[in-house]
């Protein structure tokens, strides 16, 4: 690595939110080296979290999410061509037109892709949809405005959910199957999935809860036309949409001997890669996505986060730590937080809600739809979520960067009787989900304890 | 103990026109200060930001069981303004059913026309003038105006509403060892009496609804989401009140500012574009709210210091504005400033419900005033203040054009 780390060749590897703020940062911390941008999408970057919202309520495009450059990043953006391989030792990136990037340091923001439907005969019906990037976003808009009589989502996580409350405004008759219990049961345990299953049905939506979808059927000419549950029934649509969740992208990693695999790619707080023997790397870094990285608040668990914030927050550190010595390098431990609309609902949520054993609800009421619940493990405060209720996060925020004890302190206004009593937070296992859950603890779940046996003697 | 009389000294008159030297001896003081009178002073960004966000501080003056620089004798439910949730926020959600999202996004934008023709013609009537008062021949007609319209209150009425809105404002200033006993009565009939008066118009509009927020109020439809007659002479009244005293400062503050600062000025004349970014820096740098009063449901510990449940805490937002651990340099207005995150319109459930509009007014008030600035000159620096301590502004401001 030259001296002088304010110069060399940078590349960044995804051109997505976390690629264009850690191209924007560097800029900014005054690198003046070559900077290269590898995208495997065409489109410049883009924001996400209006694609399953405004985008298919009609109310924008799906080529009109673009983010904005806060700065020019005098990059040059390698669009429309993926990165199938990187030499660690001859620090070279191979791209998929068989070029080859030289690199002093080298930024890995590939993120992650929707989860396909198993079965890629069925997945390739005309109407069946997956929901990550801008095209896809844009190809079911399309289909939702043309009116169809009933659409399918697969999967009531967040993506499934939003989906769904978005053909319910706009008219549209639709169905969800889960595999779990209820609505968004795996990101935030069994209180609010109660809500959020009423709040289906309170719209309209048929929710079908502990099935799965067994086969995709098409009409023989390869139109999809409705689908078997795994309970015996059978629902007719003309779209289907597959919300199981997100793959990350590390596939073209797998020659690299880093520590990258299903769950994420690991590195240390700086954001600095692991290879696979557990020794970090001082060249490669990571960010957004598809990174996994230890959290102290979260008892230095692996945590993969799908979230918009974090994607910017760790992209600016590890940018920073790109051109920083040593000792001037920071820590990305920001709290995880992000949101979801539907069904005319506001949820908001910091901590990381499936670190917990127990919950209570704060403020509000489930029946008044405008309530705060406060998550805990062991005693203290690990996470907050909020409906409707978004101006007391700072505070929840506050108690969990503080390990402040669970449950909460007495004396918050809109308490109901039911803030005294706490009850299981009720997350489940995550194999019994359709769709994954946005936050991974990719250590251990935190019902298994771990016991460090002392040496006697 | 200097630092327990801080309150009485930033409330004393003579310091007025200049408080933030006594802000400044506040956050040296610490984050939380003991006043003599056993309530308390916060004047440091952080704990203010954390207060004004915690579920287990009240805005309700009835909870108050400890002594309060505040007036007294508040028996009736106040505004919503001074309620907690979840009373507060049913209250201000209906309240913000004909104003704003997401049942009316469009009243207030709809409003920039007319803003915009209001201070064309305010500027006309100033035309061969060679010296003018900012605040009654400018920064009170424009918002008065405004809010008039937007309530839907015949602008004819004038005399009643300013003696109303006087004595209601009096009564909600902060003044310790004070005998407030007659500007308290004084208030309170004001209020009853403004009250009966909006209710009166809102009910003319009953089934002959005119555009605008007296007749969506009365008009409801649904029974669920109708105020009361009690509730809606609360409400209208603090929607009157609120909607255009502050404005008025937020206006002649920015005026004064920018007559003090003549490089300034020359920078808005040069660039209109940096408007809307001055107008916040001026929330941060003289805003027309200067302190709130929140009271503990419970004890609570900030930063290492114990206030007991029912004790009057008063936050000082205009001090927050200014403290260096959050701003930089933050005696110098900069329309440039990057993130500026100020308590002008306050923070967390009872952020300015009006924010919006107040916007609108200053940028329009401002940009309409800079090109004929260029010249102007203060008649009297310090102009006088008006006595109200919590919200501070001229009372009025000659300049000589």
């Amino acid at each position: 690595m030259p001296g002088d780390l304010q110069d060399g060749r940078i590349v960044i590897v995804g051109a997505s939110l976390a690629g264009l703020r850690a191209a924007e940062t560097l800029r900014e911390e005054g690198f003046t080296g070559s900077l290269t941008v590898v995208g495997d999408e065409p489109h410049p970057p883009y924001d996400r979290p209006p694609l399953s919202k405004q985008v298919l309520l009609g109310k924008a495009s799906a080529d009109t999410t673009a983010l904005p450059m806060r700065r020019d990043t005098d990059a040059d953006w390698r669009l429309g061509v993926a990165a199938t391989g990187l030499d660690p030792l001859e620090k070279r990136v191979m791209l998929a037109d068989g070029e080859s990037l030289p690199f002093d340091r080298l930024l890995i923001a590939t993120g992650t892709r929707a989860r396909p439907w198993p079965n890629p005969e069925e997945a390739s019906l005309d109407g069946v949809f997956t929901l990550r990037t801008s095209d896809e976003a844009g190809g079911l808009a399309e289909r939702l405005a043309a009116g169809p009589g009933r659409v399918l989502v697969i999967g009531a996580g967040f993506t499934g959910s939003e989906i769904a409350s978005a053909c319910r405004e706009r008219g549209i008759e639709v169905t969800v199957a889960e595999r779990g219990p209820a609505p968004l049961v795996g990101a935030l345990g069994g209180t609010l999935s109660k809500l959020a299953a009423v709040m289906h049905r309170n719209h309209g939506v048929d929710l079908r809860c502990g099935v799965t979808v067994t086969t995709l059927r098409g009409d023989g000419n390869g139109r999809f036309t409705g689908a078997d549950l795994s309970d015996g029934s059978r629902v007719d649509a003309d779209v289907c949409v597959v919300a199981l969740g997100a793959v990350r992208n590390v596939e073209w990693l797998a020659e690299s001997g880093l520590a990258a695999g299903p769950r994420g790619v690991a590195c240390d707080a700086g954001c600095r890669a692991f290879n696979m023997y557990g020794i970090v790397t001082d060249d490669v870094f990571v960010a957004g996505d598809v990174s996994r990285f230890p959290h102290p608040l979260f008892g230095y668990q692996m945590l993969s986060l799908e979230h918009w914030g974090n994607a910017v927050a760790q992209a600016e550190v590890a940018a920073h730590n790109m051109v920083s010595p040593g000792p001037l390098r920071r820590p990305h431990l920001a709290v995880p937080t992000f949101w979801s609309t539907q069904f005319g609902l506001n949820i908001k949520s910091v901590g990381v809600p499936t670190y917990s054993d127990h919950v209570v609800i704060a403020q509000g009421s489930l029946e008044a739809r405008r309530l705060a619940v406060v998550y805990g493990f062991q005693g203290r405060v690990t996470a907050a979520v909020t409906v409707d209720m978004a101006k007391s996060l700072d505070y929840y925020k506050h108690l969990i960067e503080t390990a402040a004890p669970f449950p909460p302190p007495l004396g918050s206004a809109d308490r109901a009787i039911a803030a005294d009593i706490t009850i299981p937070s009720d997350v489940p296992d995550p194999s019994g989900l359709s769709h994954g859950p946005t936050v991974a603890l990719t250590g251990h779940l935190p019902d298994r304890r771990l016991t460090v046996v002392q040496p006697t003697g | 103990m200097d630092s327990e009389t801080l309150l009485a000294r930033i409330t004393d008159y003579e310091n007025r026109p200049n408080p933030y030297p006594l802000y400044a001896e506040l956050r040296e003081a610490g984050p939380v200060v003991r006043q003599a009178d056993g309530s308390y002073l916060i004047g440091t960004y952080h704990e203010i930001a954390a207060l004004l966000h915690d579920p287990r501080m009240s805005a309700d003056p009835r909870i108050r069981t400890a002594p309060s620089p505040y007036p007294s004798g508040e028996t009736v439910k106040p505004p919503f303004l001074r309620l907690d949730d979840p009373e507060h926020h049913r209250l201000r959600t209906l309240a913000m059913r004909p104003f704003g999202p997401p049942h009316s996004p469009g009243r207030v934008d709809a409003m920039r026309g007319e803003i915009t023709r209001i201070t064309g013609e305010l500027i006309e009537e100033l035309r061969d003038r060679k010296q003018i008062d900012i605040v009654d021949d400018f920064a009170y007609p424009l918002p008065i105006t405004v809010i008039c319209r937007l309530l839907g209150v015949p602008r004819e009425d004038e005399s009643l509403f300013q003696a109303w809105t006087d004595s209601i404002v009096a009564t909600a200033d902060i003044g310790p060892e004070e005998d407030t006993t007659e500007r308290d009565r004084t208030g309170r009939q004001a209020r009853q009496e403004m009250g009966l008066y909006l209710v009166n118009l809102a009910e003319q509009r009953r089934d002959r609804p005119t555009d605008d927020m007296l007749s969506a109020f009365v008009n409801e439809p649904d029974p669920a989401l109708r105020l009361s007659q009690e509730e809606l002479a609360e409400t209208t009244v603090l929607l009157f009140i609120a909607g255009h005293e502050t404005t008025v400062n937020l206006i002649t503050n920015g005026v004064l500012t920018l007559l003090r600062q003549p490089e300034q000025l020359d920078h808005l004349r040069r660039e209109p574009g940096l408007l809307p970014r001055a107008v916040e820096e001026l929330l941060r740098y003289e805003p027309p709210v200067h302190m709130r009063e929140r009271i503990p449901h419970a004890d609570i510990d900030i930063a290492g210091t114990t206030i007991s449940q029912g004790t009057s805490v008063v936050l000082a937002l205009a001090s927050g504005n200014r403290d260096p651990r959050r701003f930089h340099e933050p005696d110098r207005f900069d329309p440039t400033r990057p993130d500026n995150q100020h308590f002008g319109f306050g923070s967390g459930i009872h952020l300015c419900y009006g924010a919006p509009v107040a916007r609108l007014e200053a940028e329009a008030a401002l940009g309409t005033l800079i090109p004929h600035l260029s010249t102007a000159s203060l008649v009297q620096d310090p102009p006088p203040y008006r006595q109200n301590a919590m919200l501070r502004g001229p009372r009025h401001l000659p300049i000589q054009l």
